[in-house]
């Protein structure tokens, strides 16, 4: 139910979005709660764009966790 | 964007996985309570409790939407259908059971009952079908309670109304604290709850109950780096907030969001299936909206509903107490295609996820 699934936007129509789901699967979302641009990857519920997804902080944190990772590990904690 | 997919590197699990086996305590039970269907699905589905030292568990609190909507909210819902109120719904929301009927069975016997993917198209549908009523059931969290206010605040046609169950999570979490055996160690938070309320009403787990508290993402590197959060901040004797889930999860949340709910809904005290009553848990139209509220408009009130039939141990499960697999009715007479409780009705009910992963994949 609180599944929300990530999704490009295509076009932008007001408040009305095309979304890509990947795979060709297309679909009108309510953009109206987010400020989203054609291109950025927005998170869908129920038909509305909750959230936007930050690309550079979805790389960032991977970046992030390997470098956690491997700093402990050189302190051997 | 390949986001899932980096978000599943095995070789990042791994090495998570010797990081949580480092910082486990020895001896000591740890026990780590999520409250969402789509963590629990994430869990069961990668196997990643089989990843996990011996002594860590995690358990899964009341985080279905659907699972928790009472049974006499169920049969104010079908009691509507029969009075001819077309019915729109999530699909989950047909086969919950009510005291006596699940919407289902309504429809079976002829009533208008249509399953819908958000309530922009139920709303849709009453504006083209004038000469009909239609009342939304408004199931779900958070995450689901800003579209229902966008929709209500939008001017809806008048033969619209909605019969709303939202309810909200931090209430439930509080509840779990006073459960006094569950001896929980620290809190994953959901991922999507949090997109849109923050990480605000979650300070006062760390600050009051000395509870560790992650909010986490829906991979399962998000699952495990959560998890490893929350241990080391137990190695270090601390218990913070962190967010693990930072490329969608913002401190303040989704503003736009909260004001849209705060304009739509009044916060009030709600029965939780399994639970019982939680104060300021569950949220009503306000006033002005009173005229889409469909209880105030066809004046259907069920007070108290039958909400756990004999023999369904929803309400241990929905709380985390035991396992589906501890139930005696588990995958013998509730199945997914017969479900008996509606932890097994709902795809993300704990005993419904059980049952469809149980030779799932593991990462
Ligand atoms: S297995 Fe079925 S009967 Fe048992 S707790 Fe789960 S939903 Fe209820």
């Amino acid at each position: 139910m609180c599944l929300a699934i990530p999704a490009r936007v295509m076009r932008l129509d007001g408040g009305k979005a095309q979304v890509d789901f990947g795979e060709g699967v297309l679909r009108d979302v309510n953009v109206t709660l987010v400020d989203a641009k054609v291109g950025d990857y927005v998170l869908v519920h129920a038909g509305y764009a909750i959230q936007t997804v930050d690309e550079e902080d979805a790389l960032e944190t991977l970046a992030l966790w390997k470098e956690i990772l491997a700093a402990e590990k050189e302190q051997g904690s | 964007m390949a986001e899932k997919h980096r978000f599943r590197d095995p070789e990042l699990a791994k090495k998570i996985v010797q990081k949580i086996q480092k910082v486990t305590p020895k001896d000591e039970p740890v026990k780590f309570c999520h409250v969402c269907g789509t963590h629990e699905w994430t869990i069961t589905h990668y196997g990643l409790r089989s990843l996990l030292p011996r002594n860590v568990e995690v358990i899964a609190g009341p985080g279905c939407p659907v699972c928790i909507v009472p049974a006499a909210e169920i049969d104010e819902a079908v009691q509507l259908a029969q009075k001819g109120v077309v019915i729109t719904c999530f699909g989950d929301v047909l086969r919950v059971p009510g005291s006596n009927v699940s919407l289902l069975e309504a429809k079976a016997a002829g009533a208008d009952v249509r399953v819908v993917y958000g309530v922009s198209d139920a709303v849709e549908m009453a504006t083209r079908e004038q000469d009909k009523e239609f009342a939304f059931s408004a199931v779900g969290f958070e995450t689901t309670a800003p579209s229902t206010a966008v929709e209500a605040l939008g001017k809806p046609p008048e033969n619209f109304s909605f019969l709303v169950s939202h309810r909200l999570i931090p209430p439930a979490m509080e509840l779990l604290l006073g459960v006094g055996d569950l001896n929980i160690s620290g809190f994953i938070a959901p991922g999507h709850v949090s997109a849109i309320i923050g990480m605000k009403p979650y300070e006062l787990f760390p600050r009051v109950y000395r509870m560790p508290t992650v909010v986490a993402g829906f991979e399962p590197i998000d699952v495990l780096m959560g998890i490893y959060m929350l241990l080391k901040q137990r190695a270090e004797g601390t218990a913070r907030l962190e967010n693990e889930y930072s490329r969608v999860v913002k401190w303040e949340g989704n503003p736009r969001a909260l004001e849209v709910m705060e304009r739509a809904f009044a916060v009030t005290g709600g029965n939780w299936r399994g639970i019982g009553r939680l104060p300021d848990s569950a949220l009503k139209l306000r006033d002005e909206l009173s005229a889409f509220d469909a209880r105030e408009k066809y004046g259907v009130h069920v007070e108290q509903g039958k909400d756990i039939l004999l023999g369904c141990e929803c309400h241990l499960v929905i709380i985390g107490k035991i396992k589906p697999d501890e139930c005696p009715m588990f995958m013998k007479a509730c199945t997914p295609a017969k479900p008996v409780g509606a932890c097994m009705v709902s795809s993300e009910g704990t005993c419904r996820v059980w049952a469809k992963n149980t030779a799932a994949q593991k990462i």
